[in-house]
């Protein structure tokens, strides 16, 4: 169920801000694709667009086409909470719903699709949970608040959340950068987990983390201030940290820039 | 095979179905004329109302209408989003209607006695039948009432958010807090009777020769206990916005606290403070019910605010409307004009300078 | 408006530790120089802290501002009390209980029943219309109106706030009394059968035509409270729902307002408060009767403001003691009220300052 995507010519705007500049890039099904680059570089703008949540922000819109199997998911008749379904998303803090149990935070997207079978609910909340790294954690206190957890095992919830209603591509926008060292390790375990089944990009400003677990990676730059972001470089992560063919990147990788 | 495509073959998205089914305003419309046509042919052919149950019962049937509709076409989620969109538009809609209807009946009633007589003259000598008079000695009443409730409440209340912001620690200071809160919503009959049996009945007494006096001042008193809580929260929260930066460069300075407070703080925070005691006095000149407890309702012109009685504007408003006089509805309406003019200007005022307000934005 | 109150209650701003103390400290705990005169160029001891200085007599004024406060509030329970006592002593029915409202005879006979059942079903009206129309407002201004419209409704929702109860209660007998009685009518001839709908008129100025004026009233404070309550939800929940693929509505349902319920509780509560109150506008709406009855349509109802100010100008000392005695059982039931909402809004804050 991963799915292809394909972005030809995706340029995004807040206003009449331009904040990424004609973006091409093909990710195949069930790798992971790494989004790297400096402070404001539009690759966070970028896997917004993804899915459609770049418009959620007023006066925010976006350029070009954006396939998912062959499929523009910007067709003026596309229904955007399909598309959301379909694309999954982790954010940079965890952000499970603070008055929901860790169970109902886990089912909340079923419930949202009108599943009610409690019996349904309980296996895709402990599939979903065990997909996490998290069902051993949280078993017996399943009724307890989501908020009462540590920072990685919400950030964790927030993955069981995601992936409780298996969408086909999961988008990760700098999972980790609110964790510790231990936490990021857990999280990085359960992405290459996640590979087997989930197409899965990930923004990070960390290289390491990059360099990692990523199958292919993507550098996005920016000349100055206020001008839009571009794709600099899109290649296979061994290339990209061994040998970039772009300047700019290697500046990037071996630190001399932002 | 996903637990969604198993559950909810409807709703789980198939690479064919991110498509939307939109539902076309043609057929939005149509839902719209056909309820109509079924409320208008079910109650007026039963009889049992008129146009007003005709609009009543069509927004309901089409509401009913549109929701099993569109579930056929967008989809039970889509429909049920469109169905509480509509609701909640409608809602904002039936909120204005009455609003729109006060302020129309302000200006076509009220413009009737808008004239010299009316500014000019007070209810001294008018009888039943004279079409005359005028609310001159109530103006001045609230203008007097409201002012010394101002000189009163306001460096009570600043000084107060003072102590809260800058020295209050701990619980007393937490309790102090509490109450300011639970003060602002005491009513304001509450605040009439407390200054009828501590000021009218028993501490004017001594001025008066033993007996209880009514005054305006008595009514400054109790509009002073409305004002109070308004000011000392809407500076409390202007003082909290002044940046501790500020503050520091004048304690760097070697400047003692109170000065910093007095020389930096309040001055920065002074259009915003200046913001909350305009409206305090908004909401303290609009009050009735104190006012008609405490200061007496003079029908002649009184300047002294601290014997004789005084009426007030909000207070004659409420007369007039108890009147049985053919003319004391004019002068009720022309007042109630006055008095939210009177209101409204000082409120816009002041908004508008919490706009121009560097702190707040 | 800014969207989050300033963050901390208790620390920040002027709290700096070595001022505070330094504050603290006149009066007390000195230890007494050893140096009586510095020594001229420099180098030499501090100057003393002096006794009596503008800082002490500065915090002393200002605490006492803010202590203001609560002795007011101590105040007008004891002068209500003191008031009230002689009145309920000289009554000759049982002042909960009694239905009829006679203190100025001979023998004062008086009671709060038919009082506290008019408050009670003017301001339970008022809730029941105005608190979904706020919450849809407030939801509106939040969540659905572009910023162009929502800026200049929340003015004018504020507008509402402002208008004086009189110009209200004013509309309200001269407006709104021919719909509400046309309305009563045709409830009446319908569903006549339900006690609140029953009577044989005449119909108009009714619990009603009060409630309905309330709610009016009451509109403005939920709205703004419940305003101020969801658009502090945390921006990140709300992308979280949508991101799960929720519609608008299913978003506002899973993140918005299980997030504000405690604080809706509050505004509603707070509006109860209001409409419990209020006098000027059940004075002019009511239709004043002393019997005890359910029905909402028939002319007649009452409530303890509206009674205070009504009944107000024929009392003599007994009344006037009688009606004090009265707006003392209200202002304890208002108190209550508010500190119920006012002690939720504080613990949800504690919990948001906490959590964030």
């Amino acid at each position: 169920m991963a799915k292809r995507i394909e972005a030809s010519n995706v340029s995004s705007y807040y206003g009449s801000f331009k904040a990424i500049d004609n973006v091409s890039m093909t990710v195949e099904p069930k790798t992971i694709t790494a989004l790297i680059g400096p402070s404001g570089c539009g690759k966070s703008t970028f896997l917004r667009s993804i899915n459609r949540m770049h418009e959620v922000l007023p006066n925010a819109r976006i350029e070009g086409r954006l396939t998912i199997d062959d499929q523009n998911i910007y067709d003026a008749d596309v229904d955007i909470t399909a598309v959301r379904r379909m694309i999954g998303m982790v954010f940079q803090r965890p952000n499970p719903f603070p008055t929901m149990s860790i169970y109902e935070n886990a089912v909340a997207g079923l419930k949202l699709n009108g599943v009610k079978k409690r019996s349904v609910l309980d296996d895709a909340a402990e599939k979903s949970l065990r997909s996490a790294n998290l069902w051993d954690e949280v078993k017996d206190r399943l009724d307890r608040p989501g908020a009462g957890l540590s920072g990685g095992q919400q950030q964790r919830l927030c993955i069981a959340r995601t992936i409780a209603v298996e969408p086909q591509v999961v988008l990760m926008d700098e999972p980790c950068s609110a964790l510790d060292p231990i936490s990021t390790l857990a999280i990085e375990d359960l992405m290459f987990k996640l590979k087997d089944s989930f197409t899965i990009i990930i923004v990070t400003h960390n290289m390491q983390q990059a360099a990692r677990v990523s199958d292919k990676t993507g550098f996005f730059s920016i000349d100055k201030t206020g001008d839009p972001g571009r794709l600099i470089e899109y290649d296979y992560t061994q290339k990209i940290f061994s040998n970039p063919s772009q300047k700019k990147t290697e500046d990037y990788i071996t630190g001399r820039f932002g | 095979m996903s637990v969604l495509d198993r559950e909810m073959p409807g709703v789980a998205m198939t690479p064919d179905n991110i498509r939307r089914r939109n539902l076309p305003l043609g057929t939005n419309l149509l839902i719209v004329v056909a309820a109509l046509v079924v409320s208008a042919v079910v109650v007026l052919g039963a009889g049992i109302g008129n146009w007003l149950l005709v609009v009543v019962l069509a927004s309901v049937i089409y509401l009913v209408g549109l929701n099993v509709v569109a579930s056929r076409v967008e989809g039970k989620r889509a429909a049920r989003n469109r169905m509480w969109q509509t609701l909640i538009y409608a809602a904002c809609v039936l909120a204005v209607l009455p609003l729109a209807s006060v302020v129309w009946t302000l200006i076509s009633k009220g413009a009737s006695r808008l004239d010299g007589d009316f500014f000019g003259s007070s209810m001294a000598n008018i009888g039943a039948r004279d079409p005359n008079g005028g609310a001159y000695h109530a103006i001045i009443g609230t203008l007097e009432q409201v002012g010394i409730a101002a000189l009163i409440a306001v460096p009570l209340g600043v000084l107060g958010a003072v102590y809260l912001v800058e020295y209050g620690r701990g619980r007393f200071a937490n309790t102090v807090r509490f109450f300011v809160d639970v003060m602002t919503g005491i009513p304001s009959i509450v605040a009439g009777l407390f200054i009828l049996s501590f000021w009218v009945l028993v501490v004017s007494k001594w001025f008066n020769d033993g007996n209880p006096e009514y005054s305006g001042f008595a009514a400054s008193l109790a509009l002073s206990v409305l004002m109070l809580p308004t000011i000392v929260r809407s500076t409390e929260e202007m003082l909290r916005l002044v940046p501790g930066p500020l503050r520091e460069g004048s304690y760097a300075l070697g400047v003692p606290q109170w000065k910093t407070i007095l020389k930096v703080v309040l001055p920065t925070a002074a259009p915003g403070i200046v913001t909350g005691v305009m409206l305090a006095i908004a909401r303290a000149a609009g009050e009735t019910a104190p006012v008609l407890l405490v200061a007496g309702g003079l029908a002649r012109i009184n300047f002294d605010p601290f014997s004789g009685g005084q009426a007030s504007l909000a207070l004659y408003v409420y007369q007039q409307a108890g009147d049985a006089s053919k003319y004391a509805p004019a002068r009720a309406w022309t007042a109630a004009l006055t008095l939210v003019a009177l209101v409204l200007i000082l409120t816009i005022a002041a908004k508008l300078l919490a706009r121009r307000n560097k702190l707040t934005r | 408006m800014g969207d989050y109150p300033f963050r901390s209650e208790n620390a920040t701003a002027g709290d700096l530790g070595v001022t505070s103390r330094h504050a603290q400290g006149a009066g007390y705990g000195v230890p007494p120089s050893r140096y009586e005169e510095p020594p001229i160029g420099g180098g030499g001891a501090l100057p003393k802290k002096s006794r009596f200085s503008m800082e002490t007599g500065f915090r002393g004024v200002s605490t006492a501002a803010g202590t203001m406060v609560l002795v007011i509030i101590v105040a007008i329970a004891i002068f209500l009390i003191s008031q009230a006592i002689p009145a309920i002593k000289a009554d000759s029915e049982n002042f909960l209980t009694y239905n009829r409202w006679s203190p100025n005879e001979a023998v004062p006979a008086f009671g709060i029943a038919v009082l506290a059942l008019g408050t009670l079903l003017s301001s339970i009206i008022a809730l029941l219309v105005a608190v979904p129309i706020a919450l849809a407002i407030a939801l509106f201004l939040t969540h659905y109106a572009p910023r162009r419209l929502a800026t200049p409704l929340g003015f004018v929702i504020d507008l509402l706030a402002a208008v004086p109860s009189v110009v209200f209660g004013l509309w309200g007998r001269d407006l709104l009394q021919e719909p509400v009685r046309d309305f009563s009518v045709w409830l009446n001839h319908y569903f006549g059968w339900l006690p609140i709908f029953g009577g044989e008129g005449p119909f108009g100025q009714s619990i009603m035509l009060g409630g309905l004026v309330l709610s009016i009233m009451v509109l403005p404070i939920v709205t703004s409270l419940s305003r101020e309550v969801f658009q502090q939800t945390p921006g990140m929940n709300e992308e979280a729902a949508l991101a799960l693929g929720a519609t608008k509505w299913e978003m506002i349902r899973v993140a918005v307002l299980p997030y504000g319920k405690p604080g809706v509780i509050a505004a509603v509560m707070l509006g109860l408060g209001r409409a419990l109150g209020e006098t000027i506008a059940l004075a002019l709406t009511l239709g004043i009767t002393w019997e005890i009855s359910f029905n909402l349509i028939q002319t007649g109802g009452n409530s303890i403001a509206a009674n205070i100010a009504n009944s107000f100008n024929e009392a003599n000392d007994t009344g006037r003691g009688a009606l004090i005695a009265s707006g003392l059982v209200l202002f304890a039931i208002t108190l209550i009220v508010n500190m119920t909402a006012r002690a939720i809004i504080y613990r949800r804050r504690e919990f948001r300052d906490s959590a964030a």
